[in-house]
């Protein structure tokens, strides 16, 4: 197998950032408020830098190279991203008035969002929408990598991170799915804990784990809640920032339909 | 511990001149204290990690008591046909707890199997054997109709059409005084023998009652 190129921990400042020095003919600058808030500004980056020397992990994960042939598909990872952080976002704030209560209070607290709450429509309506977009994103950024080849490898294990994330995601949009505990939540949800079910030897035990007990009980809701909102965003989080890892660190792949050209001295010549 | 490593050192630390070793001894003591501080972690994470994965397990196991609930009046029951009542299986978590269960008077002429014998009345559970949907009792067609994938199931509960696995859980029924009341739930196979209660799309026949095992926390009469 081909060894892999190592990449160096901090590749140079690329020359389009770096400040051209001044021309001789130019007056330096005497200084001003501008000139010293942005020596300021840069003067506290340096003192984190120092401590922490996070710059040279910036520069590894930002100015990377890419391949020639790069287009608009290759963001569909970062707009499932994007996605993520917009559920977390209004996630957050729609737990700020959700209570897990099943004896009336969640359904009573998610008509409170929709209905009273100062854009709580609109913060609601991003959470649900955002979560289809999330998962179209998903499959599309899935397709994509099939698609080109960019799961061969050696980025086998990206695909198989990405794979994980894929079932965590369902997850999410299987939990979140019971939260405002109307009739097409409690009935979409006792279906799916029965599909659980059917799986043979462990499914009677996986849908009792999820329910938690033998019928559709007082701890469900609450249940499905903090996987909801604790257990799967940790999980998708720390996979998240694994599979942003290997990406940096094994770059990305050419388009299928580049040709490579190959230099004029491994040329074979026809014969 | 490579080969190397083993011929050219003894497994005694006296041999190997290390400093305070006494004889027999093999182990040396940077290897205890690794050990002792990766045992030290070990139980120490397993002090919060087992607790709460038997916490979130738990439920599983536990079993959960009887209940009896009175639904009517002996009178209130015709033997040929079904009258709905709504019955409590979880209390204390409103409508989502409830249930309607569909009862009749026993029928000598209907219920001639043998494990319907000295069952006073016929509960029938509205839950599909297919996916957990409600199933309504048509009395034109004498068929429950399940409105989520059209399952259909007979006077008796059998599955006459549709996905579902098995016939319609039933309920153990009893007569208290005038009063009627309806027990536990229970499932049933195609031949209406009794099992302890199985969840929707869990097949009774065949290798399906070892495939789809009963479990602690529901077990029958």
């Amino acid at each position: 197998m081909p060894k892999l190129p190592k990449l160096p921990l901090a590749p140079p400042m690329p020359a389009a950032l770096k400040e051209a020095p001044p021309r001789p003919s130019e007056n330096p600058s005497k200084g001003g408020p501008i000139e010293e808030a942005q020596q300021a500004g840069i003067a506290v980056v340096d003192w984190v830098d120092e401590r922490t020397s996070l710059s040279g992990a910036a520069r590894w994960m930002m100015f990377r190279k890419v391949p020639k042939g790069t287009n608009w598909f290759y963001t569909l990872g970062s707009a499932t991203m994007f996605a993520f952080l917009s559920q977390a976002v209004t996630g957050v704030f729609l737990a700020m008035y959700y209570r897990p209560d099943p004896s009336g209070g969640a359904y009573e607290s998610i008509r409170y969002v929709t209905n009273d709450v100062f854009l709580g429509q609109f913060v609601r309506g991003m959470h649900k929408w955002g979560s289809s977009v999330m998962v179209i994103l998903v499959f599309l950024h899935m397709g994509r990598t099939f698609f080109f080849g960019a799961y061969k490898y050696p980025r086998e294990l990206n695909w198989v991170i990405g794979v994980v994330l894929l079932i965590l995601t369902m997850t999410m949009s299987f939990t979140g799915y019971l939260l405002p505990f109307d009739q097409r939540a409690y009935w979409a949800t006792i279906v799916g804990v029965n599909i659980n079910g059917t799986g043979p030897l462990l499914g009677p035990y996986l849908s009792d784990f999820l329910r938690g007990g033998s019928e559709f009980g007082a701890t469900t809701l609450s249940r499905f809640y903090a996987i909801h909102m604790l257990l799967v965003p940790g999980a998708i989080a720390a996979m998240l920032g694994a599979h942003l890892y290997l990406v940096a660190k094994l770059g990305t792949t050419a388009p299928p339909w580049t040709k490579v050209e190959k230099r004029p001295e491994l040329r074979e010549t026809e014969i | 511990m490579s080969d190397k490593h083993a011929k050219h050192k003894s497994k005694y630390t006296i041999d190997r001149g290390i400093p305070g070793a006494f004889e027999g001894e093999t182990v040396t003591r940077r290897r205890f204290m690794t050990g002792t501080a990766h045992t030290a972690g070990a139980i120490a994470t397993s002090a919060f990690a087992l607790p709460a994965l038997g916490f979130a397990i738990g439920p599983i196991f536990k079993s959960t008591p009887h209940r009896w609930e009175v639904v009517g009046t002996a009178e209130m029951f015709p033997d040929n046909n079904y009258i709905p009542v709504v019955i409590t299986l979880t209390p204390n978590i409103g409508e989502a707890g409830k249930s309607t269960v569909y009862v009749r008077k026993f029928n000598p002429e209907i219920d001639t199997d043998a494990y319907d014998r000295n069952t006073p009345y016929i509960a029938i559970s509205s839950r599909c054997a297919h996916l957990g949907c409600p199933v309504r009792w048509v009395d034109a067609a004498e068929r429950f109709i399940c409105p989520c994938h059209g399952g259909v199931y007979d006077l008796l509960g059998r599955r006459v059409g549709g996905p579902p696995v098995r016939p319609l859980d039933r309920f153990y029924t009893r007569v208290n005084g005038e009063n009627v009341e309806v027990g536990p739930r229970f499932s049933v196979n195609s031949e209406l023998r009794r099992f302890s209660p199985r969840d929707p799309g869990e097949p009774l026949d065949g290798i399906g009652q070892y495939l789809y095992p009963s479990r602690p926390g529901a077990q029958k009469l």
